[in-house]
Protein backbone atom coordinates (compact mmCIF):
# COMPACT_ATOMS: atom_id res chain seq x y z
CA UNK A 1 0.00 0.00 0.00
CA UNK A 2 0.98 3.39 -0.81
CA UNK A 3 1.85 5.79 1.93
CA UNK A 4 -1.30 8.58 2.70
CA UNK A 5 -2.29 10.86 4.92
CA UNK A 6 -5.36 10.08 7.38
CA UNK A 7 -7.78 13.08 7.72
CA UNK A 8 -10.65 13.12 10.10
CA UNK A 9 -13.79 14.73 8.57
CA UNK A 10 -14.70 16.76 11.56
CA UNK A 11 -17.93 18.71 9.88
CA UNK A 12 -19.20 18.06 6.07
CA UNK A 13 -18.01 21.32 4.44
CA UNK A 14 -14.37 20.97 5.72
CA UNK A 15 -14.65 17.27 4.40
CA UNK A 16 -15.64 18.10 0.98
CA UNK A 17 -13.49 20.98 1.17
CA UNK A 18 -10.50 18.96 2.16
CA UNK A 19 -10.50 16.44 -0.68
CA UNK A 20 -11.32 18.96 -3.41
CA UNK A 21 -8.11 20.89 -2.48
CA UNK A 22 -6.03 17.75 -3.48
CA UNK A 23 -6.33 16.09 -6.35
CA UNK A 24 -5.88 12.41 -5.69
CA UNK A 25 -7.46 12.76 -2.04
CA UNK A 26 -10.27 9.98 -1.16
CA UNK A 27 -13.11 9.66 1.17
CA UNK A 28 -12.77 7.10 3.59
CA UNK A 29 -16.21 5.69 4.90
CA UNK A 30 -16.90 1.93 5.47
CA UNK A 31 -13.41 1.45 3.94
CA UNK A 32 -14.52 -2.08 2.59
CA UNK A 33 -14.05 -1.20 -1.11
CA UNK A 34 -10.90 1.89 -0.54
CA UNK A 35 -8.83 -0.12 2.08
CA UNK A 36 -8.86 -3.22 -0.59
CA UNK A 37 -8.08 -1.46 -3.59
CA UNK A 38 -5.37 0.17 -2.28
CA UNK A 39 -4.20 -3.03 -1.08
CA UNK A 40 -3.95 -4.16 -4.61
CA UNK A 41 -2.46 -1.18 -6.03
CA UNK A 42 -5.38 -0.16 -7.85
CA UNK A 43 -6.23 3.01 -6.11
CA UNK A 44 -3.23 5.06 -4.27
CA UNK A 45 -4.92 8.29 -2.59
CA UNK A 46 -2.39 10.99 -0.79
CA UNK A 47 -4.59 11.32 1.47
CA UNK A 48 -8.07 9.42 3.27
CA UNK A 49 -10.68 12.15 4.82
CA UNK A 50 -12.48 9.80 6.91
CA UNK A 51 -16.49 10.81 6.66
CA UNK A 52 -17.52 7.62 8.88
CA UNK A 53 -17.80 9.98 12.32
CA UNK A 54 -19.83 12.82 10.42
CA UNK A 55 -23.95 12.85 11.16
CA UNK A 56 -24.83 11.78 8.58
CA UNK A 57 -25.93 8.31 10.35
CA UNK A 58 -29.89 8.64 10.62
CA UNK A 59 -32.63 7.07 8.17
CA UNK A 60 -35.35 9.65 9.02
CA UNK A 61 -39.16 8.67 7.45
CA UNK A 62 -42.28 10.43 7.77
CA UNK A 63 -45.20 9.82 5.61
CA UNK A 64 -44.29 10.89 2.21
CA UNK A 65 -40.51 9.79 2.29
CA UNK A 66 -37.53 8.42 3.66
CA UNK A 67 -34.40 10.28 4.05
CA UNK A 68 -31.18 7.94 4.83
CA UNK A 69 -27.93 9.22 5.94
CA UNK A 70 -24.64 8.75 3.35
CA UNK A 71 -23.00 6.70 6.37
CA UNK A 72 -25.64 5.05 7.85
CA UNK A 73 -24.15 1.05 7.41
CA UNK A 74 -26.04 -0.93 4.81
CA UNK A 75 -26.82 -3.71 7.68
CA UNK A 76 -29.10 -1.00 9.86
CA UNK A 77 -30.67 -0.08 6.67
CA UNK A 78 -31.34 -4.05 5.62
CA UNK A 79 -32.97 -4.10 9.12
CA UNK A 80 -34.93 -1.00 9.59
CA UNK A 81 -38.39 -2.17 10.32
CA UNK A 82 -40.48 0.80 7.94
CA UNK A 83 -37.89 0.92 5.18
CA UNK A 84 -38.43 -3.17 4.91
CA UNK A 85 -42.36 -2.40 5.08
CA UNK A 86 -42.49 0.34 2.83
CA UNK A 87 -39.58 -0.14 0.20
CA UNK A 88 -38.76 -4.29 1.08
CA UNK A 89 -36.91 -4.21 -2.55
CA UNK A 90 -34.21 -2.42 -0.61
CA UNK A 91 -33.82 -4.77 2.14
CA UNK A 92 -33.50 -7.42 -0.29
CA UNK A 93 -31.29 -5.98 -2.54
CA UNK A 94 -28.56 -5.60 0.57
CA UNK A 95 -29.65 -8.83 2.51
CA UNK A 96 -29.04 -10.77 -0.99
CA UNK A 97 -25.22 -9.35 -1.12
CA UNK A 98 -22.14 -8.96 1.10
CA UNK A 99 -21.49 -10.89 4.15
CA UNK A 100 -22.81 -9.85 7.91
CA UNK A 101 -19.29 -8.75 9.06
CA UNK A 102 -19.42 -6.59 5.63
CA UNK A 103 -22.74 -5.09 5.69
CA UNK A 104 -21.87 -3.78 9.60
CA UNK A 105 -18.82 -2.04 7.99
CA UNK A 106 -19.63 -0.82 4.95
CA UNK A 107 -22.01 2.25 3.91
CA UNK A 108 -25.18 3.43 2.02
CA UNK A 109 -23.14 5.80 -0.13
CA UNK A 110 -20.01 3.40 -0.28
CA UNK A 111 -22.23 0.40 -1.28
CA UNK A 112 -23.71 3.39 -4.41
CA UNK A 113 -20.50 3.87 -5.50
CA UNK A 114 -18.35 0.74 -4.87
CA UNK A 115 -16.01 -0.67 -7.90
CA UNK A 116 -16.58 -2.57 -10.13
CA UNK A 117 -15.14 -6.20 -9.57
CA UNK A 118 -14.24 -7.15 -13.53
CA UNK A 119 -11.01 -9.03 -12.78
CA UNK A 120 -8.98 -6.82 -15.26
CA UNK A 121 -9.69 -3.68 -13.18
CA UNK A 122 -8.38 -5.23 -9.76
CA UNK A 123 -5.17 -6.26 -11.25
CA UNK A 124 -2.85 -3.84 -12.13
CA UNK A 125 -0.44 -5.52 -14.59
CA UNK A 126 -3.48 -5.78 -16.74
CA UNK A 127 -4.79 -2.65 -19.48
CA UNK A 128 -7.83 -1.01 -18.07
CA UNK A 129 -9.11 2.02 -19.42
CA UNK A 130 -11.16 2.51 -15.95
CA UNK A 131 -8.03 2.30 -13.94
CA UNK A 132 -5.65 3.81 -16.57
CA UNK A 133 -7.36 5.74 -19.10
CA UNK A 134 -5.59 4.96 -22.78
CA UNK A 135 -4.42 1.77 -21.92
CA UNK A 136 -7.17 -0.44 -23.24
CA UNK A 137 -9.24 -3.18 -22.10
CA UNK A 138 -8.28 -6.49 -21.46
CA UNK A 139 -11.77 -7.92 -20.80
CA UNK A 140 -12.92 -7.40 -24.18
CA UNK A 141 -10.43 -10.07 -25.75
CA UNK A 142 -10.12 -12.26 -22.06
CA UNK A 143 -12.23 -13.77 -19.78
CA UNK A 144 -15.68 -11.64 -20.26
CA UNK A 145 -17.65 -14.23 -18.50
CA UNK A 146 -19.08 -11.78 -16.08
CA UNK A 147 -19.13 -8.37 -18.25
CA UNK A 148 -21.97 -6.43 -19.24
CA UNK A 149 -24.40 -7.52 -21.78
CA UNK A 150 -25.95 -3.92 -21.67
CA UNK A 151 -24.15 0.09 -21.68
CA UNK A 152 -21.12 -1.56 -22.81
CA UNK A 153 -18.66 0.77 -25.20
CA UNK A 154 -15.37 -0.58 -27.11
CA UNK A 155 -13.91 1.20 -23.96
CA UNK A 156 -15.35 -0.62 -21.16
CA UNK A 157 -17.28 -3.59 -20.53
CA UNK A 158 -16.98 -3.84 -16.84
CA UNK A 159 -20.40 -4.56 -15.15
CA UNK A 160 -21.47 -2.43 -12.38
CA UNK A 161 -21.82 -4.65 -9.27
CA UNK A 162 -24.32 -2.91 -6.59
CA UNK A 163 -27.91 -4.44 -5.72
CA UNK A 164 -28.60 -1.98 -3.33
CA UNK A 165 -28.26 0.92 -6.91
CA UNK A 166 -30.24 -1.73 -8.66
CA UNK A 167 -33.12 -1.47 -6.28
CA UNK A 168 -32.59 2.47 -5.75
CA UNK A 169 -32.46 2.71 -9.29
CA UNK A 170 -37.07 1.58 -9.13
CA UNK A 171 -37.62 3.53 -6.54
CA UNK A 172 -37.44 7.78 -7.95
CA UNK A 173 -34.28 7.86 -6.11
CA UNK A 174 -33.15 11.47 -4.97
CA UNK A 175 -29.17 12.27 -3.72
CA UNK A 176 -28.07 15.01 -2.02
CA UNK A 177 -24.67 16.28 -2.07
CA UNK A 178 -21.99 18.46 -0.86
CA UNK A 179 -19.21 20.19 -2.82
CA UNK A 180 -16.08 20.98 -2.20
CA UNK A 181 -16.51 24.38 -2.96
CA UNK A 182 -19.10 24.84 -0.73
CA UNK A 183 -22.15 24.07 -2.60
CA UNK A 184 -24.98 21.32 -2.95
CA UNK A 185 -26.76 19.64 -5.17
CA UNK A 186 -29.78 17.19 -5.81
CA UNK A 187 -29.37 14.55 -8.60
CA UNK A 188 -31.91 12.34 -9.72
CA UNK A 189 -30.77 8.95 -9.06
CA UNK A 190 -31.46 8.00 -13.05
CA UNK A 191 -28.11 9.34 -14.85
CA UNK A 192 -26.68 9.69 -11.76
CA UNK A 193 -24.05 6.66 -12.80
CA UNK A 194 -22.77 7.27 -16.21
CA UNK A 195 -22.49 4.85 -19.23
CA UNK A 196 -18.32 3.78 -19.80
CA UNK A 197 -18.15 5.58 -23.26
CA UNK A 198 -15.10 7.31 -23.83
CA UNK A 199 -14.50 7.87 -20.26
CA UNK A 200 -15.13 4.61 -18.39
CA UNK A 201 -12.66 6.23 -15.07
CA UNK A 202 -15.44 8.83 -14.38
CA UNK A 203 -18.89 6.51 -13.27
CA UNK A 204 -20.94 9.04 -11.70
CA UNK A 205 -21.60 12.96 -12.33
CA UNK A 206 -19.91 14.10 -9.23
CA UNK A 207 -16.82 16.13 -9.13
CA UNK A 208 -13.99 15.69 -7.50
CA UNK A 209 -14.42 16.50 -3.89
CA UNK A 210 -18.48 16.23 -3.91
CA UNK A 211 -19.65 14.44 -0.94
CA UNK A 212 -23.12 12.17 -1.09
CA UNK A 213 -24.61 13.31 2.64
CA UNK A 214 -28.05 11.43 1.85
CA UNK A 215 -30.78 9.53 -0.04
CA UNK A 216 -34.39 10.64 -0.22
CA UNK A 217 -37.04 7.58 -1.39
CA UNK A 218 -40.25 8.52 -1.82
CA UNK A 219 -42.98 7.28 -0.59
CA UNK A 220 -44.22 5.98 -4.05
CA UNK A 221 -47.78 3.84 -4.93
CA UNK A 222 -46.00 0.34 -5.95
CA UNK A 223 -42.93 0.65 -3.15
CA UNK A 224 -44.46 -1.38 -0.68
CA UNK A 225 -45.03 -4.32 -3.56
CA UNK A 226 -41.56 -4.04 -4.58
CA UNK A 227 -38.61 -7.23 -5.27
CA UNK A 228 -35.21 -8.05 -5.61
CA UNK A 229 -34.52 -11.42 -7.04
CA UNK A 230 -30.84 -12.21 -7.67
CA UNK A 231 -29.04 -15.42 -9.32
CA UNK A 232 -25.03 -16.14 -8.75
CA UNK A 233 -22.69 -18.93 -9.35
CA UNK A 234 -23.71 -19.53 -5.02
CA UNK A 235 -25.99 -19.80 -2.59
CA UNK A 236 -24.92 -16.85 -0.97
CA UNK A 237 -21.73 -13.96 -0.30
CA UNK A 238 -21.17 -13.74 -4.15
CA UNK A 239 -22.26 -10.96 -6.91
CA UNK A 240 -25.39 -11.54 -9.08
CA UNK A 241 -24.70 -12.79 -12.67
CA UNK A 242 -28.26 -11.59 -13.39
CA UNK A 243 -30.97 -9.73 -10.51
CA UNK A 244 -33.78 -7.87 -11.09
CA UNK A 245 -35.61 -4.62 -9.08
CA UNK A 246 -39.15 -5.27 -9.65
CA UNK A 247 -42.21 -3.12 -8.04
CA UNK A 248 -46.21 -3.50 -9.14
CA UNK A 249 -48.81 -1.45 -8.90
CA UNK A 250 -52.20 -3.67 -9.97
CA UNK A 251 -55.84 -3.11 -10.11
CA UNK A 252 -58.47 -5.52 -10.55
CA UNK A 253 -55.57 -7.75 -12.30
CA UNK A 254 -54.68 -5.31 -14.52
CA UNK A 255 -50.79 -3.66 -14.20
CA UNK A 256 -51.56 0.20 -13.21
CA UNK A 257 -47.68 0.81 -12.86
CA UNK A 258 -44.62 -0.99 -12.84
CA UNK A 259 -40.74 -0.74 -12.26
CA UNK A 260 -37.81 -2.62 -13.61
CA UNK A 261 -34.42 -2.08 -13.48
CA UNK A 262 -31.61 -4.91 -13.92
CA UNK A 263 -28.03 -5.54 -12.33
CA UNK A 264 -25.38 -7.74 -12.93
CA UNK A 265 -25.63 -7.32 -16.56
CA UNK A 266 -25.22 -4.06 -17.44
CA UNK A 267 -22.51 -1.01 -16.70
CA UNK A 268 -24.53 0.77 -15.04
CA UNK A 269 -27.94 0.59 -12.63
CA UNK A 270 -29.89 -0.37 -16.07
CA UNK A 271 -33.92 1.09 -16.01
CA UNK A 272 -35.79 -0.96 -18.07
CA UNK A 273 -38.70 1.90 -19.19
CA UNK A 274 -39.58 -0.09 -22.32
CA UNK A 275 -40.47 -2.82 -20.27
CA UNK A 276 -42.49 -0.87 -17.76
CA UNK A 277 -44.30 1.01 -20.33
CA UNK A 278 -45.04 -2.49 -22.22
CA UNK A 279 -46.55 -3.44 -18.61
CA UNK A 280 -49.24 -0.84 -18.07
CA UNK A 281 -52.94 -1.60 -18.55
CA UNK A 282 -51.83 -5.89 -19.47
CA UNK A 283 -52.83 -8.68 -17.26
CA UNK A 284 -50.90 -9.15 -14.52
CA UNK A 285 -50.05 -12.95 -15.71
CA UNK A 286 -46.33 -15.03 -16.91
CA UNK A 287 -47.05 -14.55 -20.18
CA UNK A 288 -47.18 -10.22 -19.99
CA UNK A 289 -44.09 -10.70 -17.84
CA UNK A 290 -42.29 -12.54 -20.20
CA UNK A 291 -42.75 -10.31 -23.00
CA UNK A 292 -41.85 -7.42 -20.37
CA UNK A 293 -38.26 -9.91 -20.24
CA UNK A 294 -37.92 -9.83 -23.72
CA UNK A 295 -38.05 -5.98 -23.74
CA UNK A 296 -35.97 -5.64 -21.49
CA UNK A 297 -33.28 -7.61 -22.90
CA UNK A 298 -33.89 -5.95 -26.44
CA UNK A 299 -30.68 -4.09 -26.33
CA UNK A 300 -28.32 -6.88 -25.56
CA UNK A 301 -25.11 -7.96 -27.22
CA UNK A 302 -23.06 -10.80 -26.03
CA UNK A 303 -19.22 -11.14 -25.68
CA UNK A 304 -17.21 -14.48 -26.04
CA UNK A 305 -18.44 -16.01 -22.59
CA UNK A 306 -21.40 -13.74 -21.34
CA UNK A 307 -24.24 -14.31 -23.77
CA UNK A 308 -25.63 -16.77 -21.03
CA UNK A 309 -26.42 -13.85 -19.12
CA UNK A 310 -29.03 -12.38 -21.69
CA UNK A 311 -31.01 -15.36 -21.64
CA UNK A 312 -30.72 -15.68 -17.53
CA UNK A 313 -31.81 -12.22 -16.78
CA UNK A 314 -34.94 -12.59 -19.15
CA UNK A 315 -35.91 -15.45 -17.05
CA UNK A 316 -34.77 -13.51 -13.90
CA UNK A 317 -37.14 -10.33 -14.69
CA UNK A 318 -40.05 -12.40 -15.49
CA UNK A 319 -39.55 -14.64 -12.84
CA UNK A 320 -39.13 -11.58 -10.62
CA UNK A 321 -42.45 -10.22 -11.50
CA UNK A 322 -44.43 -13.41 -10.92
CA UNK A 323 -43.20 -13.77 -7.53
CA UNK A 324 -44.13 -10.55 -6.74
CA UNK A 325 -47.60 -10.36 -8.20
CA UNK A 326 -48.34 -13.57 -6.71
CA UNK A 327 -47.79 -11.90 -3.05
CA UNK A 328 -50.73 -10.68 -1.28
CA UNK A 329 -50.79 -6.76 -1.69
CA UNK B 1 -0.71 8.53 18.06
CA UNK B 2 -3.98 6.38 18.36
CA UNK B 3 -6.05 5.29 21.32
CA UNK B 4 -7.67 1.88 21.29
CA UNK B 5 -9.43 0.12 23.62
CA UNK B 6 -9.09 -3.69 23.24
CA UNK B 7 -10.84 -6.43 25.12
CA UNK B 8 -11.56 -3.50 27.85
CA UNK B 9 -7.70 -2.47 27.95
CA UNK B 10 -7.05 0.98 26.77
CA UNK B 11 -3.87 1.33 23.99
CA UNK B 12 -1.95 4.16 22.30
CA UNK B 13 0.07 2.93 19.16
CA UNK B 14 2.03 5.20 17.28
CA UNK B 15 0.94 3.63 13.97
CA UNK B 16 1.52 3.93 10.53
CA UNK B 17 -1.64 5.03 8.88
CA UNK B 18 -1.41 2.05 6.27
CA UNK B 19 -2.01 -0.23 9.38
CA UNK B 20 -4.89 -2.22 9.27
CA UNK B 21 -6.42 -3.21 12.72
CA UNK B 22 -5.62 -6.93 12.30
CA UNK B 23 -2.55 -6.05 12.19
CA UNK B 24 -2.42 -3.52 14.87
CA UNK B 25 -4.05 -6.37 16.96
CA UNK B 26 -1.56 -9.32 15.72
CA UNK B 27 1.95 -7.11 15.30
CA UNK B 28 2.07 -4.53 17.67
CA UNK B 29 -0.33 -6.10 20.77
CA UNK B 30 0.79 -9.71 20.16
CA UNK B 31 -3.48 -10.32 20.04
CA UNK B 32 -2.63 -13.28 17.78
CA UNK B 33 -6.00 -14.76 17.76
CA UNK B 34 -7.64 -13.04 15.12
CA UNK B 35 -6.15 -14.45 11.31
CA UNK B 36 -4.98 -13.09 8.39
CA UNK B 37 -6.61 -14.88 5.90
CA UNK B 38 -6.99 -13.23 2.48
CA UNK B 39 -6.15 -10.11 4.15
CA UNK B 40 -9.16 -8.36 1.38
CA UNK B 41 -12.61 -9.17 3.14
CA UNK B 42 -13.65 -12.02 1.60
CA UNK B 43 -12.83 -14.81 4.24
CA UNK B 44 -13.74 -13.61 7.65
CA UNK B 45 -11.01 -15.69 9.54
CA UNK B 46 -9.84 -11.59 11.13
CA UNK B 47 -13.45 -11.23 11.82
CA UNK B 48 -13.52 -9.38 15.27
CA UNK B 49 -16.08 -6.91 17.48
CA UNK B 50 -15.85 -3.23 17.01
CA UNK B 51 -19.04 -1.66 19.08
CA UNK B 52 -20.64 -5.04 19.58
CA UNK B 53 -20.92 -5.67 15.62
CA UNK B 54 -18.61 -7.79 13.71
CA UNK B 55 -16.44 -6.70 11.07
CA UNK B 56 -13.88 -7.49 9.18
CA UNK B 57 -10.19 -6.39 11.19
CA UNK B 58 -8.38 -6.52 8.07
CA UNK B 59 -10.52 -3.67 6.15
CA UNK B 60 -10.74 -1.69 8.85
CA UNK B 61 -7.81 1.29 9.47
CA UNK B 62 -6.46 1.21 12.79
CA UNK B 63 -5.95 5.00 12.83
CA UNK B 64 -9.96 4.83 12.18
CA UNK B 65 -11.39 2.93 15.38
CA UNK B 66 -9.90 6.13 17.70
CA UNK B 67 -12.73 5.34 20.33
CA UNK B 68 -14.21 2.01 19.77
CA UNK B 69 -14.68 -0.78 22.16
CA UNK B 70 -12.90 -3.99 20.39
CA UNK B 71 -13.25 -7.83 21.27
CA UNK B 72 -11.02 -10.33 20.27
CA UNK B 73 -10.61 -14.13 20.45
CA UNK B 74 -8.56 -13.08 23.25
CA UNK B 75 -11.61 -11.23 25.23
CA UNK B 76 -14.10 -13.63 24.97
CA UNK B 77 -13.65 -15.99 28.00
CA UNK B 78 -14.56 -14.80 31.57
CA UNK B 79 -11.27 -15.66 33.07
CA UNK B 80 -10.71 -19.62 33.31
CA UNK B 81 -13.88 -20.00 32.04
CA UNK B 82 -14.50 -20.33 28.46
CA UNK B 83 -17.46 -18.44 26.63
CA UNK B 84 -20.36 -20.79 25.36
CA UNK B 85 -19.73 -20.89 22.03
CA UNK B 86 -15.39 -21.70 22.54
CA UNK B 87 -17.22 -24.47 24.71
CA UNK B 88 -20.14 -25.51 22.01
CA UNK B 89 -16.80 -25.64 19.29
CA UNK B 90 -15.38 -27.79 21.37
CA UNK B 91 -17.98 -29.84 22.12
CA UNK B 92 -19.32 -30.43 18.62
CA UNK B 93 -15.71 -30.71 17.08
CA UNK B 94 -16.45 -27.95 14.94
CA UNK B 95 -13.05 -27.51 13.72
CA UNK B 96 -10.33 -29.25 11.63
CA UNK B 97 -7.12 -27.17 11.33
CA UNK B 98 -8.46 -24.30 13.49
CA UNK B 99 -7.44 -21.81 11.41
CA UNK B 100 -10.46 -20.23 10.76
CA UNK B 101 -11.66 -20.43 13.94
CA UNK B 102 -11.40 -17.70 15.85
CA UNK B 103 -13.66 -15.47 13.27
CA UNK B 104 -15.79 -18.81 13.38
CA UNK B 105 -16.42 -17.98 16.91
CA UNK B 106 -16.24 -14.20 16.67
CA UNK B 107 -18.93 -14.27 13.77
CA UNK B 108 -21.17 -16.47 15.44
CA UNK B 109 -21.27 -15.04 18.90
CA UNK B 110 -22.72 -11.76 16.78
CA UNK B 111 -24.95 -14.17 14.87
CA UNK B 112 -26.60 -14.91 18.35
CA UNK B 113 -26.75 -11.44 19.45
CA UNK B 114 -28.25 -9.54 16.18
CA UNK B 115 -31.12 -12.88 15.92
CA UNK B 116 -34.77 -11.94 17.74
CA UNK B 117 -34.52 -14.64 20.36
CA UNK B 118 -38.53 -15.34 20.02
CA UNK B 119 -37.91 -16.29 16.33
CA UNK B 120 -36.96 -19.53 15.24
CA UNK B 121 -33.61 -20.01 13.63
CA UNK B 122 -32.93 -22.86 11.24
CA UNK B 123 -29.67 -24.12 9.52
CA UNK B 124 -30.45 -22.52 6.54
CA UNK B 125 -30.33 -19.20 8.11
CA UNK B 126 -27.68 -19.88 10.19
CA UNK B 127 -25.53 -20.84 7.48
CA UNK B 128 -26.42 -17.47 5.66
CA UNK B 129 -25.43 -15.54 8.09
CA UNK B 130 -21.77 -17.10 8.27
CA UNK B 131 -21.64 -17.14 4.98
CA UNK B 132 -18.87 -14.32 5.69
CA UNK B 133 -16.97 -17.08 7.41
CA UNK B 134 -14.92 -19.45 5.17
CA UNK B 135 -13.45 -23.24 5.94
CA UNK B 136 -11.70 -24.77 3.71
CA UNK B 137 -11.73 -28.07 5.91
CA UNK B 138 -14.96 -28.15 5.38
CA UNK B 139 -16.59 -28.19 9.27
CA UNK B 140 -19.30 -26.83 8.39
CA UNK B 141 -21.66 -29.11 9.28
CA UNK B 142 -21.02 -29.04 13.14
CA UNK B 143 -19.96 -25.45 12.88
CA UNK B 144 -23.91 -25.39 12.78
CA UNK B 145 -24.49 -27.89 15.21
CA UNK B 146 -22.00 -25.93 17.67
CA UNK B 147 -24.25 -22.58 17.28
CA UNK B 148 -27.95 -24.02 17.49
CA UNK B 149 -26.28 -26.00 20.60
CA UNK B 150 -25.57 -22.01 22.16
CA UNK B 151 -28.81 -21.21 20.84
CA UNK B 152 -31.28 -23.69 22.41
Amino acid sequence: MRPFAYVEGVTVADAAAAVHAAPTAMFLAGGTTVVDLMKSGVLAPAALVDVHRLPLDDIELDDRRARIGACVRNAQLAEHPDIRARWPVVGEALLSGMSPQLRNMSTVAGNVLQRTRCPYYRDPHSACNKREPGTGCAARTGWDRDAAVLGQSPHCIAVFPSDLATALAILDTIIYTRRGDGGARRLPFDGFHRLPGRSPERETVLDHGELVTHFELPDLALSRRSHYLKVRDRASYEFALASAAVALDVERGLVRDARIALGGVATRPWRCLAAEQALRGRPAEPATFRAAADLALAGAVAGAHNGFKIELARHVVARALTELAARPG
Amino acid sequence: MVRLTVNGEHHELELDPRTTLLDALRDHLGLTGAKKGCDHGQCGACTVHVDGRRVLSCLALAVAQRGREIVTIEGLALGAHLHPMQLAFIECDALQCGFCTPGQIMSAVALLAEVDHRRELTDVAIRERMSGNLCRCGAYPNIVAAIRRVRT
